[in-house]
């Protein structure tokens, strides 16, 4: 197997009050996968994903990225090294596509037109035409909204990504062609990828390994071909949830 | 004697109490802007402080603008000029709407938006003068708007304390029971809190960020 970019050993997150939102989470992600992170509201998935780019704090155990300890790296240094995309996008309101995505790159002082240069690259990189560059986020539908929440978050050429659902609020048909998009552009950029999600359709699409959280404890973690014929119940019940079509249309 | 005669013959003693009134609105305003708008983003990064500061900011409002131009009157360097006088205590009617519109307007920022800041690697202080203030500029502003209008208002008691200002004509007007002396104090006044509140009205809409849905 090769190299583990993001370590959990016994991971736990616990809130003010004792609540244990995460526990003892084991878990590597390899250079260039797509480690889906499945499960449903609460169980965790989103927390894990935070404190990877410390928005978060790990109570206990050790969590490493790039095999340092995220604790002894400085949370700025480390945010800057990895991109972060959520499903409200948050795109800046007052600023142009082209700040917004070129914001990273402005802060670490690259030459104007480099930033330029680079926000047409990525444009074209997820798939949005070169004139869009001085519209403000107001004037975007919501799918090419979410793809400039995707250009930004690569603006600084991060090697890690992390996603929380980023597809979760389109519509389907956007969703669709943004996952293929997504497939497309990984293929090309290899980034190390955390990708949170409770939509197991998505999940199979898109996962290298998928990994079921439940109640803040990881339940399974799976090639994406063996997650289906796992024998887990936890992951048959997740799958049978997701198996309602057929049911649906025996209805009628 | 009428109103416009009145005003016509002494439109320069006008002029001079206007400009001082002006000066009196100004300094006051200028300075709790200075205060105001740091505690202001002071409470939204240490919560803790919130109520303390708003309670205080509060308090300080309720006191009948006579009773604190008393107060302060016993002041040493504050009290041996009305017009410092009149200038701090001015200054602190104008704080609570600064400190209040700032933590709002900084607080009503998307979370989605200060979140995807901080997980791209903004600095605190990036995350403040790149994004939050420029967002909650508006809010801001209004909270401007609504103190210097207080404060137009305010100010003509100054004169009780002998601070100058319009409100040296009204109250000449008032002991003369002459109609016409106090409306050259009071129009005065009041156009300039139009005046003001036009101006500061057209710059919050101009900094009033586009809202993405």
């Amino acid at each position: 197997m090769s190299e583990a970019v993001i370590e959990f050993r016994d991971v736990c997150n616990c809130l003010a009050n004792g609540r244990e939102i995460l526990r003892n989470l084991n878990l590597d992600v390899s250079r260039g996968e797509v480690l889906v992170l499945l499960g449903r509201s609460g169980s965790g998935k989103t927390t894990a994903l935070k404190l990877v780019n410390r928005l978060l704090e790990t109570s206990s155990g050790e969590l490493r990225v790039e095999g340092r300890q995220v604790r002894s790296w400085n949370p700025i240094e480390l945010r800057r090294h990895i991109g972060y995309a959520i499903q409200e996008v948050g795109l800046f309101p007052h600023y142009t596509v082209e700040r917004n995505i070129g914001l990273v790159p402005s802060i670490e002082n690259w030459p104007k037109e480099k930033i330029r240069t680079r926000v047409l690259e990525l444009l074209k990189l997820v798939g949005l035409p070169s004139d869009i560059i001085s519209r403000y986020p107001h004037e975007l539908s919501g799918g090419q909204r979410q793809r400039v929440g995707v250009a930004r978050a690569l603006g600084a050429d991060p090697p890690i990504l992390l996603m929380d659902e980023p597809f979760g609020a389109l519509d389907p048909l956007t969703r669709a062609d943004l996952q293929r998009e997504f497939l497309t552009l990984q293929r090309e950029l290899r980034k190390t990828v955390v990708f949170v999600t409770h939509d197991l359709h998505e999940a199979l699409f898109l996962g290298t390994r998928i990994a079921l959280l439940d109640e803040g404890r990881l339940v399974s973690i799976n090639p994406r071909d063996g997650f289906l014929s796992s024998s887990d119940p936890l992951v048959m019940k997740y799958v049978e949830a997701f198996s309602g079509l057929d049911h649906i249309r025996g209805l009628k | 004697m009428n109103f416009w005669n009145f005003v016509s013959q002494n439109r320069l003693e006008i002029a001079d109490l206007a400009l001082e009134h002006l000066w009196l609105v100004g300094i006051s305003t200028l300075l709790a802007v200075a205060i105001g708008i740091p505690l202001g983003i002071l409470i939204t990064r240490r919560p803790a402080l919130h109520k303390p500061v708003i309670a205080t900011a509060n308090i300080i409002q309720t006191i009948p603008s006579l009773a604190l131009f008393g107060f302060l009157l016993p002041a040493p360097w504050i009290g041996d000029r009305a017009g410092r006088l009149a200038i701090l205590a001015l200054m602190l009617y104008s704080l609570l709407p600064l400190i209040r519109n700032t933590y709002t307007g900084i607080r009503n920022v998307d979370p989605a938006v200060v979140e995807t800041a901080r997980g791209m690697g903004l600095t605190d202080s990036q995350l403040l003068f790149k994004v939050e203030l420029p967002l909650a500029a508006s809010v801001i502003l209004a909270g401007v708007r609504v103190a210097l209008v207080i404060s137009i208002g305010l100010a003509t008691i100054a004169a009780a304390i002998g601070a100058g200002g319009l409100g040296e004509l009204i109250f000449r007007g008032l002991a003369m029971v002459n109609n016409s002396v106090i409306l050259a104090g009071a129009v005065p006044a009041a156009l300039m809190a139009l005046i003001a509140d036009t101006i500061l009205g057209w710059l919050e809409k101009r900094f009033a960020p586009q809202r993405s849905n």
